[in-house]
């Protein structure tokens, strides 16, 4: 076990009931749960592998892969789902030949999409670690990422 | 339980108080629509179709999760109810795959009844009829398959794996309309922890878990698993001449319908084409095919040249109890010798010699059943998940009805995950950690002085003999910590009912006969023995292990531990058989070995084992039977020792016979022919009373198996009330001398099984194991079971699908060893021992703790047993598989 993890586990009990707090705390520290992180923690709260896995995919803010180096937020809040954020999801995925929750092989870019990022009146819009790209269009996306990724 | 009544649809029904209405209903064959209950999970009310109206209560009631009240009034239908059911049903079918023709689960499938009864409306269905994407169907274990297309999502299957496995290889993964059912990581299931019992397979009620083999017998018949010593009750299905399924016997008190993966797949090897069909003569160093008369008078002249001292039978602990009974009845009645014995020796000698001298009676003082009800489970030297698997769901039960669990182990087995407390000893340590346990009871006084005083002898003189045992001599030894060792004795002694189980952790060891004794001392001390759930379990190996030895297939005694040295046994036997026997011990299966390379034994009979792999120091028994003048193998398949003999003789497989097993709790259970025996196979039995009757010997004119069983239970006074007719249906345990006595479900009751009535304390001095590791072979090698394996193999690598799920031979070793010794997962290394090397692939494993590695001996490639030491126990006999020293070296 690593040790950032051992640090983690003695802020916690080792009860069930605190799956979920360790989760996030796990995820906060990594950024993501890895399959050995998640058994381990089955192992200190003394519960089923298979059980971890099944809370831990069932809300949306657990990752399972580390971020890539440039995390890229798709806001699909109703403005931007009005103007398009569909396709300009489907064109960033294009691009990156990575699905919507996946990083790609080279960790270098990993897609996410969340609710109403607040920029509603720049719709569409995502961000790239944390800065916002407003009113995009399908043809923005390439120059936007053939700028960046060089 | 109280007793209530209710009525239903108009129907009054008297039921237990603690039902649900669904309960009450199906029981009295009414149908209410359901599609999450199973009558072994508890009820977890998703499916809403058993939605009732009680009267009185406002809305709706889920049935499986009500519990019934007088006088409650319960109606099963309503057009509200069936509108809402119909609306559930529809989006259930919305989003389940429609090929019902070609499903394997057709006409047996819980959707369709429940979709009979409710009916559905297919203009609003096919509107809300989504495309669910296709998910590729799990393929990946090789008995059965999860088509997530068809699954409804009851969850049954999880709680299956929960509530009756214990293992949660299974939950459900993501959420709305993404759910699915998953292992750990999404993985396939093969890749999972999944255990393959098939549980989950046998309860979805629709064709989501399906098997892969789905031919549908013509005919079933109930007999017993031929693998290990639990012996489940199974019904074997048969097409034409071919075993095509089993499926466990629900009725049974045994396994109550589970299997574990060998006993629900494994039976592939009966119709197996490598099956040995025709006798086969060694000519020239090649074996011809031989006409049945041929062999049998070859062999009858051979072992006429061969007998008393000069011959010796292995008989064997897979044949039925009348094999057996024949085996030894050829060797001392016609043979002229004692010199007989089998595979126990190489297992569990050391509880009869040990519990012998104790209890006076060497087996499970308790039944399986007993385990639900016993409140601290002790585990030593057993990995009870591989090897007695089903008799691991009673003890993981037991732990969910409120039990504690101790496991003492020198390795981190699947049953620690359900332990409360683990300790993990050095191998061969366990005197020592038992009386240190045996120290802090005395110590704080935790023993049962009315039940000693009463019932056992030598207990002053045994407590003065704990000196050498303080907590801190014994945590040095064992490496176990004190505080540890502490608790594990005050929770043994104050949690009661406790039953310690055990197995070959405990006896094979040059010491192993101590090791008994100091269990049976345990539990002397604190009352845990002659009671309901409380006892000492040596849980045997093989299906009929108990059996054999019962029958007399021991070197000293005749059927019914009756020892041959004793004037009125020798007598009661020469007046049965009408002929004079041989006063003298017989030698044991270690001593023959080594008595046929002195060239002192000339002929040997072997029905059905295979030492070549499980005998320790394999090398020398190679080279002791090469030296055999003349050597019969009766087998059902050509095993690396049937290579050494001079005549294979084939025999019918546990399918193709009818007899009796005796399980590991002393139950004789019916063993049925479900096939004629393959191609010109025989029984074990006919085969041996045909030597006997070509010798010339009278009493071998058996027409069937029950006229033996009539013969051997007639001599034995503990099994004088079993008959066929009594154990049709449901299987007793001895004791059992009359024709009205119910059977023993545990022993000790009254009084002991020994000349004075009482239990004798033995002390006992802790001895090391004869060669532990040094700087030249600086590791430790213990050996161990897999789950998907059996024995020798012989049997399960003839089956595909344990092939696949066990495919090699594997060294587990620590990581820090590894590490030290510079190997990874996947290497090949050599490990060499004094007596022989052998190549294996390593697996980097935390189950195995700092210095000790450990190897199964499954695998004729990596042949283990040329590794171990022939050191044996001075009263048992039994060789130390369990502790010798090795070095690796990388390839
Ligand atoms: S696989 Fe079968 S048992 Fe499991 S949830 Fe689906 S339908 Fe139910
Ligand atoms: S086969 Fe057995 S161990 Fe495997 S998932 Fe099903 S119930 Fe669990
Ligand atoms: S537990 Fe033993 S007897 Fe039962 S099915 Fe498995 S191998 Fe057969
Ligand atoms: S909807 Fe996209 S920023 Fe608000
Ligand atoms: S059977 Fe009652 S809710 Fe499923």
């Amino acid at each position: 076990m690593c040790e950032c993890l051992e640090t983690i586990f003695k802020k916690f009990k080792g009860k069930e009931e605190e799956l979920i707090p360790l989760l996030q705390s796990v995820q906060e520290e990594a950024g993501f749960l890895s399959e050995s992180a998640m058994r381990d923690i089955a192992k200190f709260l003394r519960i089923p592998q298979s059980k971890v896995h099944g809370v831990a995919t069932f809300y949306a803010q657990f990752r399972f892969k580390p971020k890539g180096r440039k995390h890229i937020m798709l806001c699909r809040g109703t403005a931007c789902h009005v103007k398009g954020a569909p396709r300009i999801l489907e064109e960033i995925e294009n691009h990156l030949e990575i699905k919507e929750g996946e990083t790609s092989a080279d960790l270098e870019h990993s897609i996410e999409s969340v609710a109403c990022i607040g920029a509603c009146s720049l719709a569409p819009c995502i961000t790239v670690n944390n800065k916002v790209h407003a009113d995009l269009t399908p043809q923005k996306i390439e120059a936007l990422f053939n700028k960046r990724m060089n | 339980m109280s007793k209530v009544n209710i009525n239903i649809d108009g129907i009054p029904i008297t039921t237990d108080s603690n039902k649900t209405i669904l309960e009450a209903a199906l029981e009295n064959n009414i149908y209410i629509p359901n599609l999450c209950h199973h009558e072994d999970l508890k009820p977890v009310g998703v499916c809403r179709m058993c939605m009732v109206e009680i009267e009185g209560i406002r809305g709706q009631a889920i049935a499986c999760k009500t519990t019934v009240a007088e006088g409650m009034k319960v109606k099963i239908d309503s057009t509200e109810i069936n509108a809402i059911r119909q609306t559930t049903l529809e989006l259930i079918h919305a989003n389940h795959a429609q090929d019902c023709t070609t499903c394997h689960q057709n006409n047996n499938c819980q959707l369709q009844e429940v979709t009979a009864y409710v009916g559905i409306n297919e203009k609003r269905f096919e509107r809300m009829r989504k495309t669910r994407p296709y998910i590729d169907i799990d393929t990946s274990n090789p008995f059965f398959n999860l088509d997530h297309n068809k699954c409804i999502m009851c969850g049954i299957c999880v709680r299956t794996c929960d509530e009756v496995q214990g293992v949660n290889a299974l939950d459900y993964g993501n959420r709305g309309f993404d759910t699915v059912i998953s292992t750990f990581g999404n993985k396939p299931i093969k890749e999972s922890i999944c255990e393959s019992c098939g549980e989950c397979v046998v309860r979805c009620p629709v064709g989501a878990l399906y098997p892969k083999l789905t031919q549908v017998p013509s005919r079933e018949v109930k007999t017993v698993c031929t693998y290990c010593g639990v012996g489940c009750n199974i019904f074997l299905g048969v097409r034409g001449d071919k075993i095509v399924s089993s499926r466990g016997d629900r009725s049974s008190i045994v396994n109550k319908g589970r299997l574990c993966v060998k006993g629900r797949f494994g039976y592939d090897f009966v119709n197996h084409p490598d099956r040995l069909k025709v006798p086969l003569i060694k000519k020239d160093g090649v074996f011809v095919e031989a006409t049945w008369d041929e062999a049998l008078d070859l062999i009858a002249t051979k072992f006429a040249a061969a007998k008393k001292e000069k011959f010796a039978a292995f008989s064997s602990a897979r044949v039925t109890n009348e094999e057996n009974y024949v085996v030894q009845k050829f060797t001392r009645a016609v043979m002229g010798t004692n010199n007989i014995d089998h595979c126990a020796r190489l297992c569990h000698a050391p509880t009869v010699s040990g519990l012998v001298q104790t209890f006076g009676s060497g087996a499970m003082t308790n039944s399986i059943d007993e385990f639900l009800h016993t409140k601290t489970v002790f585990s030593i030297g057993s990995n009870t998940t591989a090897a007695h698997p089903i008799i691991a769901l009673h003890i993981k039960q037991a732990k969910r009805n409120g039990a504690k669990i101790i496991v003492a182990n020198p390795k981190q087995i699947d049953l620690c995950h359900h332990a409360d407390l683990f300790l993990q000893q050095y191998p061969g340590t366990d005197v020592a950690l038992l009386f240190g346990m045996i120290r802090v009871i005395v110590d704080e006084k935790l023993y049962d002085k009315k039940f000693i005083s009463e019932r056992c002898e030598n207990f002053e003189a045994f407590i003065t003999t704990l000196e050498d045992f303080s907590l801190e001599s014994v945590e040095k030894i064992t490496g176990v910590p004190q505080s540890l060792i502490a608790e594990a004795a005050r929770m043994y002694a104050t949690n009661g009912p406790s039953s310690i189980v055990y197995a070959m952790g405990i006896t094979q060891h040059t010491h192993g006969t101590d090791n008994v004794l100091a269990i049976s001392n345990l539990a002397l001390l604190t009352g845990n023995i002659g009671k309901e759930s409380a006892g000492v379990n040596p849980l045997r190996g093989q299906n009929n292990v108990q059996g054999a030895c019962d029958m007399g297939a021991l070197p000293d005694v005749y059927p019914g531990y009756q020892k041959v040295n004793i004037p009125a046994n020798q007598q009661k036997f020469e007046a049965a058989w009408g002929v004079k026997l041989d006063d003298k011990f017989g030698i044991t299966h270690t001593e023959i070995i080594t008595e046929i390379e002195h060239g002192n034994i000339k002929a040997l009979y072997q029905v059905g084992e295979n030492p070549v792999i499980s005998e320790a120091d394999a090398n020398h028994v190679k080279k002791a039977l090469s030296k055999l003048d003349f050597f019969v193998v009766q087998d059902i398949f050509m095993t690396e020792t049937a290579q050494f003999a001079h005549v294979i003789l084939p025999a019918a497989s546990f399918a193709e016979k009818d007899g009796t097993f005796t399980n590991t709790e002393r139950r004789v259970q019916r063993v049925r022919k479900a096939i004629e025996p393959i191609s010109e196979s025989k029984t074990d039995w006919w085969i041996t009373c045909q030597i006997a009757k070509r010798m010339g010997a009278q009493g071998f004119d058996f027409s069937n198996a029950e006229e033996i069983w009539k013969e051997a239970s007639g001599l034995v006074t503990n099994y004088a009330g079993i008959t066929y007719d009594r154990i049709d249906k449901v299987g007793l345990q001895w004791p059992c001398p009359t024709l009205e006595h119910e059977g023993t479900k545990f022993l000790h009751k009254e009084k002991f099984a020994t000349p004075s009535g009482k239990a004798k304390f033995i002390p006992l001095t802790y001895k090391i194991s004869t060669e532990l590791p040094d700087k030249e072979y600086p590791l430790l090698l213990t050996t161990d079971r897999s789950l998907f394996h059996y024995h020798t193999s012989t049997m399960t690598r003839k089956v595909a699908g344990l092939r696949i799920l066990d495919e090699e031979e594997l060294l587990k070793i620590n990581p820090a060893d590894a590490k030290a010794f510079d190997v990874k997962d996947g290497d090949m290394v050599k490990v060499k021992s004094r007596r022989g090397e052998v190549e294996v692939k390593v697996k980097v494993s935390n189950i195995c703790q700092r210095g000790v590695v450990s190897m199964t001996f499954h695998f004729f490639e990596s042949p283990t047993n040329e590794l171990t030491i022939c050191a044996v126990d001075p009263i048992a006999k039994i060789p130390e598989t369990k502790v010798c020293a090795v070095k690796i070296e990388k390839m």
